[in-house]
């Protein structure tokens, strides 16, 4: 409603306007007074308006304010103290806020970069011409993508037990290996929760690889093939570096996506959270909505969406640096 | 040539293997989550455990029923994810078609900078977005959820992408001289041609949301408003944890997905896809 006011008030300032050159397109049969142009301006900016006023209430604003709590002490109830650059001391002088840095990279890490490799691997089979029933197997192996991380990491918290009767300790018995308490072992906790990320995306970077490697022209292939190249010539200096936009976009987002890593330690470990297990965002949950240090909490925030900057720009320059040294191979 | 072919049918027999193993690692958890859901927890806690399904499917979800407002949960999950969904193909087709094909002054900077606003880590702007939330008086309320859910700057893309190229401007030029406002043209004629977008950014809309963890979890505190996925975690809760119970609730709410993936596993998979490469 309040939009349609706008539009309307919009169009009386243009009648105006529009007087003066309204000559611009005489001929068409209009009854209203103003022209084309006015009136795809005043709907451009109405159907575009909703996003933009979305955006400063929820993103411009939060986004401007968590800058300004960064250097304040607050509770969320009280008034707030300034304490300049305070806040990022704390943070930067707390051994757990470090942990939970490195856990993150570190989580990020195994469950990512060995994903990425099985994802083009499994794409490069599934691709194959010799290969029958693909379709089952893309199915297969598609599938867990379809279920919710909450889903996925209570399924691998109950595969993770640290009890005896776990079943990943029932099959570690079985090779003659002692039960591990999983959620309170520095490695067992990061293989558990790589192990979840691993199983969730694998199909997904796969079917990305997959739609990546059906764009390439078989032309191509079959240049190779007069001129004698092998398979796994064809793979390095064709496949790999034409996938190259899709290897980025799946590094991208997996980066972005392992930095932001909440719902698995938080449900793998319990509520309290524990420090083999602690991620960044985490430690920024904990802070803020565990002990009301909103301070500390926006201060970490922003740690983060730095991290996030550097870490995507890092990996888009060496992503980008394996493709051209490839395509220069190819020449 | 012999040797070369006996060669290529062994490498074959590896792949196949490998594949079906890959196959049975992605689905065995599925199978798992099943046998523990209809299991005891006797059966569960003995060693080995059990590998196959009981008969307690009922009883263990009965305790879940007893144990969180499972229904109340999947109906406000339902709930958030098609408002938003509807609401966000709705809003991005409108800000699609106008950033394709109306010319407005400042279109392009408008369009990057919505571009731009992809890139911020919805965690950046949480705890100021929480006191606003609360501010609102929308604590506990699922408007809590969904209205911030409506600002899609992926979608307003995904759309304008489509309408540039699956609309011709000279259908939209003759709807003007027939006397049609912008918006009849974009009810009349755009709606009905980016329906399958509507499909794909559909799909790839509410599977978002109705994963969705964090946001939902600060802001839901009552359990009668929680979502599935906030509901499901509090079953983690329990000193004593029911595997069978557990298992059972996260089991019944993950099946509804996998039938709709395996009815429409096509389109599904076009989708994400579609939504990854065009990006």
């Amino acid at each position: 409603m309040a939009e349609l006011q706008r539009d309307t008030r919009n169009s009386n300032d243009k009648r105006d306007s529009i007087q003066t050159n309204s000559n611009q397109e005489p001929k068409k049969p209009k009854k209203r007074s103003f022209s084309q142009r006015q009136r795809n301006m005043a709907s451009g900016y109405m159907f575009i308006s909703p996003f933009y006023l979305l955006f400063a209430v929820f993103g411009v604003f939060p986004i401007l304010f968590s800058f300004y709590l960064a250097f304040f002490r607050w509770d969320g109830l009280g008034d707030m103290e300034f304490v300049g650059f305070n806040n990022f001391n704390i943070i930067f002088n707390d051994p757990l806020f470090w942990k939970s840095l490195y856990n993150t990279i570190m989580i990020g890490l195994m469950g990512t970069a060995p994903q990425l490799l099985a994802a083009i691997l499994l794409a490069f089979a599934l691709n194959s011409v010799l290969i029958r029933f693909k379709s089952v197997f893309r199915l297969a192996i598609f599938l867990p993508y379809v279920t919710s991380i909450v889903a996925v990491a209570i399924v691998f918290s109950v595969i993770f037990s640290n009890q005896d009767s776990g079943l990943v300790n029932t099959v570690l018995g079985v090779f003659g290996i002692d039960p591990i308490t999983w959620t309170r072992s520095e490695w067992g906790t990061k293989a558990a929760i790589a192990t979840m990320i691993f199983w969730r995306w694998v199909g997904y970077n796969t079917i990305i690889y997959l739609a990546g490697m059906q764009s390439i022209p078989n032309d191509l292939y079959e240049a190779a093939k007069i001129d004698g190249a092998t398979l796994r010539q064809q793979i390095w200096h064709i496949t790999i570096p034409m996938l190259k936009p899709f290897i980025i976009f799946t590094v991208f987002t997996a980066t972005i996506g392992a930095l932001q890593i909440f719902a698995e330690p938080h449900i793998f470990q319990g509520r309290a959270g524990r420090p083999e297990g602690m991620s960044v965002v985490l430690y920024l949950y904990r802070d803020a909505f565990g002990s009301n240090f909103f301070g500390t909490a926006s201060a970490t925030a922003i740690v983060l969406f730095f991290i996030i900057i550097i870490f995507s720009s890092l990996n888009l320059y060496f992503a980008n640096r394996i493709g051209r040294s490839k395509k220069v191979g190819v020449k | 040539m012999e040797t070369n072919k006996k060669n290529v049918s062994i490498a074959k027999y590896f792949v196949y293997a490998g594949l079906i193993l890959v196959s049975l690692a992605s689905l065995f958890p599925f199978y798992w989550m099943f046998v523990m859901a209809t299991n005891p927890n006797s059966a569960i806690n003995q060693t080995p455990p059990a590998m196959i399904p009981g008969s307690n499917m009922v009883s263990n979800f009965q305790l879940v029923l007893d144990s969180i407002p499972f229904w109340g949960a999947m109906l406000n999950s339902l709930i958030v994810s098609s408002t938003i969904t509807l609401g966000v193909l709705i809003l991005c087709s409108l800000a699609g078609f106008a950033f394709a094909k109306l010319d407005f002054p400042g279109r392009t900077i408008l369009f990057v900078f919505i571009l731009g606003t992809m890139m911020i880590p919805p965690q950046l702007g949480l705890i100021p977005t929480y006191f606003i939330i609360t501010e609102l008086g929308w604590l506990s309320d699922l408007r809590a959820v969904i209205v911030p859910g409506l600002m899609n700057a992926f979608g307003i893309f995904w759309m304008r992408q489509y309408i540039a190229s699956a609309v011709p401007d000279e259908i939209i030029e003759a709807a003007r001289i027939d006397g049609c406002s912008n918006f009849r043209i974009y009810w009349n004629i755009i709606i009905p041609t980016v329906l399958p977008a509507f499909a794909t950014l559909g799909i790839i809309v509410f599977m978002a949301i109705w994963g969705d963890y964090l946001w939902p979890l600060v802001v839901l505190q009552d359990q009668s408003m929680h979502t599935i996925q906030v509901a499901l975690r509090s079953l983690m809760d329990d000193r004593v944890r029911d595997y069978g119970m557990i298992l059972s609730g996260t089991f019944w709410a993950t099946v509804p997905l996998v039938v709709i993936f395996l009815l429409f596993n096509k389109l599904f998979i076009k989708s994400i896809t579609d939504g990854a490469v065009k990006s």
